[in-house]
């Protein structure tokens, strides 16, 4: 077993049986799930919405060259100055290498999962800088030095006792556990931030091609602040996201809202088009757009899997997976989590190292059926499992194979599968001594489930007494 | 018409008694019932866990087994959606996919047949008990049969039929998952057991004994009060 | 090679193997958008209508006036309601006028002020590119709201938008900004759809997280 395999079953086993924190993540999924179905019904037509985001997504990334060249030479056109990064150690020096140039002490951070993916703060904070995250989730998890546990909710598997304990230890302000009261206290800590930052940083939602600019969807308005008020603005966004059209959004807005949130419309959806303009009255003296693939072009070359690369990061598919649910957004130790960290990790780090996670699946499907760009993404994982032990490129286990070479003839003769009923009903008797105990061969059902009976009569042999 | 039944490995060799209520319903509505004499598997298992080689080598015997029946009616949401949807999926790109395709029209889910091709509802079976309805993933996502079984519970004298909160939610048992990760497996089952027991229902039934035996396997270790019970040996009750 | 030219190299080699498009691969016309999308009634009345029952959803504050005097005198109340001490506001002809009758210290959002100061102000007065029926949106621009900060960055962000400016839905919002910037946008475009919130403590809504409290929205006949 790979190392993050292992890590992934040692988590999973503790995480699972963990009623509490089931029972957290399904008090605040309830509440989303209630918003979210009253949202879709608001659409005239969901299911048409879907279709229709799928088929921009496919123009979108199908078409990736085209409109990559034509967001970049808009955006520049305005005064931006773009960068490429083709890895995570190219995007983290680009960055460092701003940070340097402007000499800055403090960066204020949005939310970017880009930025988790390549380890951004900890190479700034390196650097010397202070880093601080502005959305209040991201926040809280980055005081307490955790990952986030959602692309959507850093901190949903915290409860109001234990951030008012966070801001106790890391802030020495915390006069209440309300909600509203914690709040306030980030947002008074983080209201200086934003004024004495040098640089500010920012994920993206969208990058549209057409007119050259960054579409940030958020409810805070942290991203609204870091794009206003340092002198210098950074967007680290992968090549992927891009849109051909701005009146595309007319669509992508309000799906990612409600799929996101359970929103009709986020707080804030805004677009960026460049630096302080001739005119304005504020705004970033420069802005810098870092362009990156990190194994996104290893994705995108696969061409059964391709549509991967329209996730628009919304978690709908976290929300509604049971596996998810059950081992919580840490356990993956991935950036991405959920279904489509399942189906994307694999390509993005390394199918062997990764593969773990597309097994770690019942196939339910209830993500494919939700996501709102249509990811095929539950025959992803299963064409990843086919991928992982195919005979020529794969690593198939051999045991697993011979299991499987074995029971392919006994399936196929009626005669092999009468004698295996026998054998089987003869091999329970003795079963009996050590089910449940570690001597079971079968203990991995049988430690929590008791297994069903061999029937005394089968149904072929019931058939086989009535024919004759 | 002539039927061929397909009784998946597990149903054969733990619930018979679904099978013989297929049995039994199909002759009294008056048809012929055939068991091929092909794999008692669909090939899912090594399917699922990607060795799609092997499972060939057991789907290419049942694609050859069912090439002249009229209908196939497979006892298992799981199984059918693998002969159904899978099957072409597996065979793409090979000699056998133009089989494949031709005999996924022509299989159906037992609730799905029953309702969608021979359009009976009304069994003029009798179940005078309350119960609830547990979505196999694959009859539902795969195979869109969320309808069927509703309506064909809805004519079961005497029952009443509570739907659960978490009806849609999987099992947990995902065939090799549920034992290459038993912990996650257990937890789903909780989840799936405790909403069902929620509504306070005597039974709780399904289209898939794969996910009764994971329900009930759950229920029995840890002594809830869940019974669970397929649909069509509800169906099969006079 | 330049990285731009390594990542182009990458995209056009994985492209040349064609994915299957199971949905489709065209790009949607804006037809097809009104299709799918929230419905929104034809006329005006009821396109106001339907951006006062989102608004107040939204928790805005949303208050149709006569006119100019009806104006004032509503921000006059809200100035004593909240013992406004400073308000910032956006030079343009529609909401500049307002703040003298308030006699309190006002910033000129015109690139002048330091963000200091502007973090200092009460409430932050401006005008909208269009108001969006569809989704109660505010619908802003680097343009007609003072630049970037001023929206965002004082507790009471307050619109002054006339009634012309009421647009039924998001393709007609991106249709008037096409139409009116055409190959010269703003550099930052804001749809805001009520106050500032956040649900990150068990999901439990909070306003106010970052940006103002209040949003409140003066609509001119």
């Amino acid at each position: 077993m790979t190392a993050p395999a292992a890590q992934f079953t040692l988590d999973a086993r503790r995480v699972a049986p963990d009623t509490r924190h089931r029972g957290i993540i399904q008090t605040a999924m309830g509440k989303y799930e209630v918003v979210r179905d009253q949202r879709k019904l608001w659409f005239q037509d969901w299911q048409g919405a879907r279709n229709l985001a799928a088929r921009t997504k496919f123009a979108a990334v199908n078409q990736l060259d085209t409109h990559l060249a034509e967001f970049a030479k808009n955006l520049e056109a305005r005064g931006t100055k773009i960068h490429w990064a083709s890895n995570a150690e190219q995007a983290r020096s680009i960055i460092l290498g701003i940070l340097k140039a402007k000499n800055a002490k403090v960066v204020v951070k949005s939310k970017a999962m880009t930025s988790e993916e390549i380890h951004l703060n900890d190479a700034m904070e390196t650097a010397g800088c202070e880093v601080v995250e502005s959305d209040l989730g991201e926040y809280i998890v980055q005081l307490r030095q955790e990952p986030p546990y959602h692309l959507v909710f850093p901190a949903m598997h915290l409860t109001r006792g234990e951030i008012q304990k966070t801001f106790q230890d890391k802030l020495l302000d915390a006069p209440t556990d309300n909600p509203e009261d914690l709040t306030m206290v980030a947002r008074r800590v983080l209201r200086q931030k934003y004024i004495q930052a040098d640089v500010g940083i920012t994920g993206a939602n969208f990058a549209i091609a057409e007119t050259g600019m960054i579409s940030i969807t958020e409810n805070e308005g942290n991203a609204r602040l870091t794009a206003a008020l340092p002198k210098t603005m950074i967007t680290l966004v992968g090549i992927e996201k891009v849109l051909p059209r701005l009146a595309d959004l007319a669509l992508f807005l309000p799906m990612l809202a409600v799929m996101g949130t359970g929103q009709a419309l986020t707080c804030y959806n805004t677009l960026y088009g460049g630096p302080r303009q001739p005119g304005e009255a504020d705004g970033p003296e420069e802005y810098h757009v870092v362009l990156l693939d990190n194994q996104r072009t290893t994705l995108l070359a696969d061409a059964e899997q391709r549509d991967a690369l329209g996730c628009i990061r919304c978690g709908a598919c976290l929300n509604v997976c049971p596996i998810f649910r059950n081992v919580g957004g840490h356990t993956y130790g991935t950036v991405y989590g959920g279904p489509i960290g399942s189906v994307i990790t694999p390509h993005l780090r390394g199918l062997q190292d990764w593969k773990h996670l597309s097994f770690a699946s019942s196939l339910c499907g209830a993500c494919t059926e939700t996501c709102p760009v249509k990811i095929d993404l539950h025959h992803h994982l299963l064409q990843n499992r086919r991928n992982a032990f195919a005979p020529a490129t794969g690593k198939p286990s051999w045991w697993q194979k011979t299991a499987f070479k074995l029971f392919a003839p006994v399936a196929n003769s009626p005669a092999l599968w009468s004698l295996t009923t026998k054998l089987g009903r003869f091999g329970q008797i003795f079963h009996g001594l050590v089910k449940g105990s570690a001597l079971d061969p079968a203990q991995a059902w049988t430690k929590t489930r008791e297994v069903a009976p061999i029937a005394k009569q089968s149904f072929r042999e019931w058939m086989k007494e009535r024919e004759s | 018409m002539t039927i061929s039944l397909f009784i998946p490995c597990f149903v054969d060799l733990m619930y018979p008694k679904v099978g013989i209520s297929m049995v039994n319903i199909f002759e009294k509505l008056g048809h012929k019932v055939a068991v091929p004499k092909g794999p008692a598997c669909c090939g899912q298992p090594a399917f699922n866990s990607g060795y799609w080689d092997e499972s060939r080598t057991i789907a290419t015997q049942m694609l050859e087994s069912l090439k002249d029946a009229d209908v196939v009616v497979i006892a298992s949401g799981s199984c059918g959606a693998m002969m159904k949807v899978f099957y072409p999926e597996l065979f793409a790109g090979t000699k056998y996919e133009a089989m494949a395709r031709e005999l996924a029209p022509k299989c159906f889910e037992f609730s799905s047949f029953l309702v969608n091709k021979l359009g009976v509802t009304d069994l003029g079976a009798k179940f005078p008990h309350k119960v609830t309805f547990h979505d196999g993933c694959h009859g539902l996502r795969e195979l869109n049969n969320k309808r069927p079984p509703r309506e064909l519970l809805a004519k079961v004298r005497g029952l009443e039929l509570v739907e659960m909160t978490a009806a849609e939610t999987c099992c947990g048992f995902g065939g090799t998952f549920s034992a290459k990760f038993p912990a996650i497996s257990t937890a789903m089952a909780e989840v799936k057991c405790a909403s069902a027991i929620d509504t306070k229902a005597e039974y709780i039934v399904s289209c898939d004994s794969s996910c009764l035996m994971q329900i009930q396997g759950l229920a029995d270790k840890q002594r809830q009060p869940a019974k669970t019970i397929h649909l069509a040996e509800i169906l099969a009750q006079s | 090679m330049s990285e731009r030219e390594n990542i182009f190299t990458r995209i056009r080699e994985a492209l040349t193997v064609k994915a299957h498009a199971h949905h489709g691969a065209t790009l949607p016309t804006t037809a097809e958008h009104r299709a799918v999308l929230p419905a929104v009634g034809a006329t005006t009345a009821e396109q106001v209508a339907l951006f006062t029952k989102n608004a107040s959803d939204l928790r805005a504050n949303f208050q149709p006036v006569t006119d100019t005097a009806a104006l004032t005198a509503a921000l006059i109340a809200l100035r004593d309601a909240e013992k406004w001490r400073r308000v910032a506001v956006h030079p343009g002809a529609l909401a500049q006028p307002q703040v003298a009758a308030l006699g309190v210290p006002t910033l000129v959002a015109d690139g002048t002020a330091t963000k200091e100061e502007l973090g200092q102000c009460d409430a932050g007065i401006t005008e909208c590119d269009a108001l969006v029926a569809q989704t109660g949106s505010v619908l802003v621009t680097s343009r007609s709201a003072g630049g970037r900060a001023l929206s965002c960055l004082p507790p009471h962000h307050i619109v002054i938008a006339r009634r012309a400016q009421v647009v039924a839905d998001l393709p007609a919002a991106f249709a008037l900004l096409a139409q009116k910037y055409g190959g010269n946008y703003p550099s930052m475009i804001s749809f805001i759809t009520g106050p500032s919130r956040t649900g990150d403590i068990e999901r439990i809504l909070v306003l106010g997280a970052h940006g103002p409290k209040q949003l409140s929205i003066f609509l001119l006949d």
